[in-house]
Formats: structure tokens, C-alpha cells, sequence
């Protein structure tokens, strides 16, 4: 096993990994403002994914230019969503949360195999296989832009999290809910919007995606389960730590495939989440749990 | 109580009469009622009952039916034996999940999470294992004959299947009422509660996971020798764990009747949405619509349909018990 082949798979597993941060940034929000884990987050990507490939179809948008639009049709579905299904499932038993979940995951879902139909596409960009070569290793253009836009994005969210009031809002239902209501926060506005913002992440990483791999209804669901790992390695909640969790699971995926075929590579992050969940339940950068 | 049992019995009775009046295809629909009840009942064992969230759960289904099929395939052994051995095998990796999981302390969400983990892990090592068909799945040699388990024409399995579900409603009754039971109960409403009152709860979260692992993988072994074909896309994939918890959880969660109730309305419903809309060629409305009617029933009967029905059925039970 030479060096360089690691190096090789470190970067590109490094630069998708920017990606599964923005995607598990959005679900950690969710969760840790709402306690609710959005199954249908992989259906959100997807439809991030559609909105950009239909506006690079028909206008020509690059999805790296698009992705602002994707986001903000997911911003309003998560506020739809939010206030139809998840603002009346807040109390309810665990299971019952789960199960109302799943079926918005299947409503989404399936409308877009309805709108957009159930075969794969692949666009094609005008740099989609153009590369840079730094030394010895080879980087991936739309990967490297990818990642980039990625951690752009998540920065914009920390910003609109730490700097205005409706984000300070957020952080504080987070942290208290009934104290934010006694100081007189109206919670079903912030959790509505902070719905939005997680679906508007990954609206977001779905547009990133699509210059990387072929769109269909269900390449979503993968995504969905990897940014579970990811939000576990981080810590349920902790957006820092979705961040950082993104890029560690990238890595670990991508070297993975040096010694389990590619197709295995989900068992990795999978074997990481059962260890942390046994070990350190809370995640590397959770604080309260 | 009385009147209850009284009625079940006539229910049974017309359900063991029901083939005769019946089609083929409405026997069908009729056995996956069964398969999903029994199904549902299993996993409604260890969540309804005891608590702990199992989203895992085709995890055991697949593990019953690759043991009982390779075993049949590979042995000759008939799968009425084979079955209990995949039984056997889906307790023992159910009860080490369960130690990993409850030993370590994970609750709600996180033991949610835990078995999604190891549901996917074993499907993707099953993905990748040549004798178990590798990517291309593994088909069952059609041999029809009660010692093989494979019958021609719905008949057979519908009443395979009802016993199945019989089997599971005296398990789960016989549960219910003893100590084992109410231990169940107890840790599911308070954990911290009946640890206090000196309930051992690892161990009977691990006797609740044993069961419901154990029966889960019997329903695989049915599974796999109805349909013939197994492929861990369509046995052991996050769907399949979604179908099973389903149904219960709609009927009614921690209730004997909750599994067969919300099977009895949810099975004919999506088979039916299935059928009518693939011929209209609008592939996945059906579970567009499915979906919607999943929130709706959520939205409407947070604690499962039989609690609703329960609370129409009470002045008149309470009537005939004052008669």
C-alpha cells in the first residue's frame, strides 16, 4: 500500500466529507432544537438535488450557483412540514414521532419519483472531469468547489445562529425550551424557521451533489443513514461537532475502500457509530447529551 | 372478559371458514395480513411491551430466513426444524445487541439508532456473502410438499399463516398476564421507577428482546417459503423494519390486538393503492398516498386505533357487565 494512494483517497474522502457536514449539519439542528430525528432528510436532499438539476436543465444555472434556490424551496417545505406534521408530533411517544416521519420521508420521496420519474440522471458540467493536480495527488474540480460551498454555507448558518435574533431565538429553545417560552420566545415561529434552516442545508447540499453523482428518487437514502453516523460521531445536537464528524466519516469511507469493497464502505460508518454509541453516547463534541 | 373471548371465537371460526367463500387473490392479501400481524406482534413485544425502540427489526427477519432456507438448500433439512434453529440464531445476535444496547444505558433515540446500525450492517454483510447469493439473491428451488414447506395456491399459507397469528396473540396474552409481563409494563411507563421497586431491568429487557428476536426470525422462515426469493434489498433493508412496526403502531402500541387491527386495515389498503395505481402507470402515488394516510392516522390516533375502539366499545362492555 503506497502513500500516495492513501493521501489520494484522504483528500477526496476529505472533500466529500465537506458535503456529509452541510447534510448532518442540518439534521443536527433539527434535532437538537426539536429532539425529533427527521427521516426525511434523505428525501430533502433529493429534492435539493432535483430543483438544482431541473434549473441547470432548463436555464442552464450551475448547481453551484443554484444552490442559494434549492435552498430556499427547502427552507419553505421544512416551514411547511414543520408546521403541518412535526408541530403536532412534538409530546407524542417516540415511535409514534418515528412513524409520522417515515411517512413524510414516503410522501417526499415518492413525489419526486413522480414529478421527475424513477430513472437515474447524470448532468454534465462543463468542468466535470477537469482536475488539479497538487503534487502527486489528484483533486476533483466540482469536488473541490463542492467542499468549499459546503463549509461556505455552514459559516453563513453559524453567523445567522450566533448573530440574529431569530437565530439567538433558536439557540435558546435549544437550550431551554421552557425558559425561552417564559422569557416570552413564540417557540412555534423558531421551530418552524429552524426546521427551514435544516431542511435548507441540505436543500443546499443536494444542489453541491449534483455536479458529483447521478440524481434519482432514491440517493437520498444512503445519505440519510451516513449523516445519522455523522450526527452520532459529532454528538445529537452539536453543530460543531456535525462538522467535524462530516470530514472524519469522509475520511474513514473513503480509506475504507482500500481493504472492504466500495460498496461495503456504509459498514464503516456504521461500525464508528455503534462504537461511539456504546462508548460516548453523547458524541466527541457533545455536552449535555 | 367473557364477552371477549367469546368473540374472538367467533372470529376465529370465520376465519377458518373464510377460504371457502373467497378467491385465490383475496386468500393472498389475506395471508400478508397474517405474515404482518405476526410480524408486528413480535416486534410489539420487546417496543409495546417492554419499551426499548427497535427499528432493526428485519435484521432478525433475515437472519431466520437465510438460516431455515440454507439449511433446507443446503442440508435437506425441512424448514419446520430449521426455522426454530434461525430462531435460535436471531435470538443469539438479538440478545447481544440487547447487551450492547442495555448494558451500556442507551435509551430512546439512541437505541433507535443502534439497531438501524446493526440492521444495516447485516444487510450489507449478507449483500456481500457468496453463499448467500452475493448481489444477485438467492432463489428458493420450488418443491411443493408439506415436509418442504411449499405449497401451491394461497390455501396452505393462509392457514399457516392464521396459526402464526394465534400462536402470537397466546404468547403475547400468556405475556401479558404474567410476571414477566407486568415487569414489561413497568419498565416501559418508569424505567428508573420499577429499578427502584427491584425490577432487574437489563435482564428483562434482554428476556423481551430474546422473544421478540426469536419469533421475528419464525416469520422469516414463513417469509422466505413464500415468496422464494430472498435478496437482502427486500428482506433486510430499513423498509422491511418500517412495514413491521408499522402496522402496531397504527392499531395500537403495547395492546395483543393492535398488530392484527392495524394489519387488518393498513395491508389491504396498500396492497389495493398498489394494484390500482401501477395500472394507472403512476408508479409511487400509491405510496404517496400511503404515507399521508400514515401521518393522518398518527396526527388523529396518537395511541393507536384499538385504544379508539376500546373507548367506543366501553359503555356497552360496561352495560353487559352489569347485566
Amino acid at each position: 500500500m503506497d502513500l500516495n494512494l492513501i493521501l489520494q483517497l484522504t483528500t477526496s474522502g476529505f472533500l466529500l466529507g465537506g458535503v456529509y457536514s452541510l447534510i448532518a449539519l442540518g439534521l443536527s439542528l433539527i434535532f437538537g432544537v426539536m429532539k425529533i430525528i427527521n427521516f426525511a432528510h434523505g428525501a430533502m436532499l433529493v429534492w435539493g438535488m432535483y430543483i438544482a438539476f431541473t434549473l441547470m436543465n432548463w436555464t442552464g444555472i450551475d448547481p453551484f450557483f443554484s444552490f442559494a434556490v434549492s435552498a430556499a424551496c427547502l427552507f419553505v417545505l421544512g416551514y411547511i412540514v414543520q408546521r403541518t406534521v412535526v408541530n403536532r408530533i412534538m409530546t407524542f411517544h417516540e415511535s409514534m414521532q418515528v412513524i409520522a416521519m417515515v411517512g413524510v420521508m414516503m410522501v417526499l420521496e415518492n413525489m419526486a419519483q413522480l414529478i421527475w420519474g424513477p430513472d437515474p440522471h447524470s448532468p454534465h458540467t462543463k468542468y466535470s472531469l477537469s482536475t488539479i493536480w497538487l503534487g502527486s495527488i489528484m483533486i476533483d474540480t466540482p469536488r473541490l468547489l463542492a467542499f468549499l460551498l459546503a463549509f461556505l454555507i455552514a459559516a453563513a448558518v453559524f453567523v445567522f445562529l450566533k448573530y440574529t435574533d431569530i437565530g439567538k431565538s433558536i439557540r435558546a429553545s435549544a437550550d431551554n425550551r421552557t425558559g425561552a417560552l417564559i422569557v416570552g420566545t413564540n417557540v412555534n415561529r423558531v421551530y418552524a424557521v429552524c426546521f427551514g434552516v435544516g431542511a435548507a442545508c441540505v436543500g443546499a447540499a443536494g444542489s453541491l451533489l449534483v455536479p458529483l453523482m447521478p440524481v434519482s428518487p432514491h440517493t437520498g437514502f444512503p445519505f440519510k443513514l451516513t449523516s445519522f453516523a455523522i450526527v452520532i460521531l459529532g454528538g445529537m445536537g452539536s453543530l460543531p461537532g456535525a462538522m467535524v464528524g462530516g470530514l472524519m466519516i469522509g475520511v474513514a469511507e473513503s480509506l475504507g475502500t482500500v481493504f472492504i469493497p466500495s460498496s461495503l464502505k456504509q459498514v464503516i460508518s456504521f461500525g464508528i457509530m455503534v462504537l461511539i454509541l456504546l462508548l460516548r453516547p453523547k458524541g466527541l463534541f457533545g455536552g449535555k447529551g | 372478559m367473557k364477552i371477549i373471548y367469546s368473540f374472538l371465537s367467533i372470529l376465529l371460526l370465520i376465519l377458518l371458514l373464510l377460504p371457502n367463500f373467497v378467491s385465490d387473490y383475496i386468500l393472498g392479501i389475506f395471508v400478508l395480513i397474517f405474515f404482518y400481524a405476526y410480524m408486528g406482534q413480535s416486534w410489539n413485544v420487546l417496543t409495546g411491551y417492554a419499551g426499548p425502540i427497535s427499528l432493526g427489526h428485519s435484521l432478525y427477519l433475515g437472519i431466520g430466513a437465510y438460516i431455515s432456507t440454507k439449511l433446507a438448500m443446503d442440508l435437506g433439512l425441512t424448514p419446520w426444524i430449521g426455522m426454530w434453529i434461525g430462531g435460535l440464531g436471531a435470538a443469539l445476535v438479538g440478545l447481544a445487541i440487547g447487551f450492547l444496547g442495555f448494558r451500556f444505558g442507551l435509551k430512546g433515540v439512541y437505541f433507535v439508532l443502534l439497531t438501524i446500525a446493526f440492521g444495516e450492517i447485516g444487510r450489507l454483510t449478507v449483500l456481500h456473502l457468496k453463499p448467500l447469493g452475493h448481489m444477485m439473491g438467492l432463489f428458493v428451488d420450488f418443491k411443493p410438499g408439506l415436509a418442504n414447506f411449499h405449497f401451491r395456491g394461497n390455501l396452505p399459507y393462509y392457514y399457516i399463516a392464521l396459526g402464526f397469528v394465534v400462536f402470537s396473540l397466546i404468547v403475547v396474552r400468556a405475556l401479558e398476564v404474567s410476571k414477566w409481563g407486568r415487569y414489561f409494563v413497568a419498565l416501559r411507563e418508569d424505567e428508573d421507577a420499577a429499578e427502584s421497586l427491584g425490577v432487574n431491568v437489563f435482564k428483562y429487557k434482554m428476556i423481551a428482546i430474546g422473544i421478540s428476536s426469536f419469533m421475528t426470525a419464525l416469520g422469516g422462515t414463513f417469509y422466505a417459503n413464500y415468496i422464494f426469493y430472498l435478496h437482502p434489498t427486500s428482506v433486510m433493508s430499513m423498509w422491511v423494519s418500517i412495514e413491521i412496526i408499522m402496522r402496531p403502531i397504527i392499531g395500537g402500541l403495547g395492546t395483543p390486538f393492535g398488530p392484527l387491527i392495524g394489519s387488518l386495515l393498513l395491508t389491504p389498503l396498500s396492497e389495493i393503492a398498489r394494484s390500482y395505481f401501477t395500472k394507472a402507470g403512476l408508479e409511487g402515488i400509491h405510496i404517496v398516498i400511503y404515507g399521508l394516510l400514515l401521518i393522518a392516522a398518527v396526527l388523529f390516533f396518537p395511541g393507536g386505533i384499538f385504544a379508539f375502539i376500546k373507548k367506543i366499545l366501553k359503555p356497552i362492555l360496561r352495560e353487559s357487565k352489569q347485566m
